[in-house]
């Protein structure tokens, strides 16, 4: 690991302040940060923790909404009886990624920014866009089983790993984020992140020193929620596809549907085709194989990672029929 | 012990002022690198080699401790960060004249073979237990928005899947943590 000077940050201002300095980087639980500092893929040369400042409360909002603070842990949010009431496809999402041992430590903010686990990205004795800008990307000719069908491009066809993630996609998530003149904003997390095109190191539109301060949930779409998670192992293991599913039905019509995809692209993939396709259809298997088509069109598979665009798709298809089926009962 | 300051190559490394942190209700104020895990300070400055350091990137769970009663991977924290926290290693919960009862029950239901997962698995174990005790929901919860949490096979396996065990005993850790757990119940 490079050598870093330390400061643990007294307040909000003073974090953002320390973060200007160039090589500085926040840290929090540091889970994803250190295992990229331990490799030199990260060479901080300042590290602000704000692991202790006052920002992990969970709180209602006056509009039906809820606010999470950045520092709240994962396994704060996903034990919060309000997520699990209200938004269980976020609860769901967070409890299916990691170990207990990384809940415990994880962020919220720190979720929302930690990097691919392309093997590539992590073996710096191979090119990689992300890492090396202009080397190549070492998995399009690789082993890319795990790699991105969707919204790649030919400089990086990495995945983003958030299980949780995918849930704010679907759930229309905002991130709160101040800058070092403590000016406070707010993103949709469909323009949080960014898909690679020819700047794959580019991930996120934060811009340099600006801090994560939480994460506000709208009030929550109506129906039922689901998180399906697809891997190679039952648990503690990145996705090969997932899928965030809140629907509703009336009369044995979808009135409402929110689908985004994990493990599939570079970001989390919130698909408006398929939830296009479902608005207003019946519940019906024939509709949801519609709706999966939808949601895949225009993949591109990159060898090893061909299996991905019928996972997806049946991955989809089985998560509505479990949970319009159940809607349609209750 | 180590110098204030750490000469790497040509690089002068800033130390950490001086930090003092609790392990097993014990305060130890020393100086290190800012750099310098959790882990790496118990069993390097600290002479506390219980935890160990398996795969020091967060997958193997064998450097699993209690923080503030919660478990955490050990080899991704720094330790400059734990100022002021409460630190449990397996050194605070027994000792071999005095075995914690969840240690017993892993020596009696033969819950390791090398023994080399085993501190973080128990640990992990206690942290676990208390998170089902305060009602936390896991992966395979089937009613996630449920009060009490119902202590199966199934929800001990997906809890414990942060602690690999190469010797694969893992059948065995199971019960240890079962009847470990079964036994407090009847205590209460």
């Amino acid at each position: 690991m490079r050598s870093f000077t330390y400061e643990r940050a007294a307040d909000s201002a003073s974090a953002v302040a320390a973060a200007s300095r160039p090589g500085a980087k926040f840290i929090s639980g540091g889970t994803n940060l250190l295992d990229l500092m331990k490799l030199e893929i990260e060479r901080p040369t300042h590290l602000v923790d704000i692991s202790r400042l006052p920002l992990a409360a969970i709180e209602d909002l006056p509009d039906g909404g809820l606010r999470i603070g950045a520092q709240a842990k994962n396994t704060a949010v996903a034990s919060d009886m309000r997520v699990r009431t209200r938004y269980a496809v976020l609860a769901r999402a967070v409890l299916a990624g990691a170990s207990g041992q990384l809940r415990n430590k994880a962020s919220m903010g720190g979720n929302l920014l930690q990097r691919t686990r392309c093997p590539y990205f992590y073996d710096t004795a191979a090119p990689c866009n992300k890492r090396d800008i202009g080397s190549g990307c070492s998995a399009l000719g690789g082993f890319n089983r795990s790699h991105a069908i969707l919204g790649a491009s030919d400089a990086c066809i990495a995945t983003h790993p958030s299980d949780m993630a995918v849930a704010l996609s679907a759930l229309d998530a905002e991130i709160e984020a101040v800058d070092e003149r403590n000016a406070s904003r707010r993103i949709p997390i469909a323009d949080f992140h960014v898909l690679p095109g020819d700047t794959p190191h580019i991930e996120t539109t934060l811009r340099d020193g600006e801090m994560i301060t939480a994460v506000t949930l709208p009030p929550a779409p109506p129906g039922r929620h689901a998180y399906r998670k697809v891997r190679d192992r039952a648990s503690y293991e990145f996705a090969l596809v997932s899928v965030a599913l809140v629907i509703d039905t009336q009369d044995g019509r979808i009135t409402s549907a929110r689908v985004a995809l994990g493990g599939v692209a570079p970001k989390p993939w919130r698909s408006a085709g398929a939830e296009a396709a479902l608005l207003g259809e019946p519940a019906t298997t024939t509709g949801f194989r519609a709706a999966a088509d939808r949601a895949l069109a225009g993949a591109t598979p990159r060898g090893h990672n061909d299996f991905k665009i019928d996972l997806a798709k049946r991955t989809l298809i089985r998560t509505l029929i479990d949970t319009a089926e159940q809607a349609e009962g209750a | 012990m180590a110098d204030a300051t750490v000469r790497t190559g040509t690089e002068l490394i800033p130390s950490s002022a001086a930090t003092t942190l609790t392990v097993n209700g014990r305060d130890y104020t020393l100086e290190f690198d800012p750099r310098a895990s959790l882990l790496d300070v118990f069993r390097e400055r600290l002479g506390l080699t219980g935890t160990k350091k398996g795969c020091d990137q967060g997958q193997c769970g064998a450097c699993t401790v209690l923080i503030n009663g919660r478990r955490v991977n050990s080899c991704l924290t720094l330790a400059v960060m734990h100022e002021g926290d409460e630190i449990t290693t397996i050194e605070g919960l027994g000792n071999p004249a005095q075995l914690h009862p969840l240690q017993a029950a892993f020596v009696q239901c033969d819950g390791f073979q090398c023994g080399y997962c085993t501190p973080g698995q128990i640990c992990s174990a206690i942290g676990m237990l208390d998170e089902v005790r305060a009602g936390e929901p896991s992966h395979v919860t089937a009613d996630i928005a449920a009060q009490k949490i119902e202590l199966s096979g199934p929800e001990i396996r997906e809890r414990m899947s942060g602690n690999i065990c190469r010797c694969a005993a893992y059948s065995n850790i199971l019960a240890a943590i079962r009847q470990y757990a079964e036994a407090g119940q009847e205590a209460h």
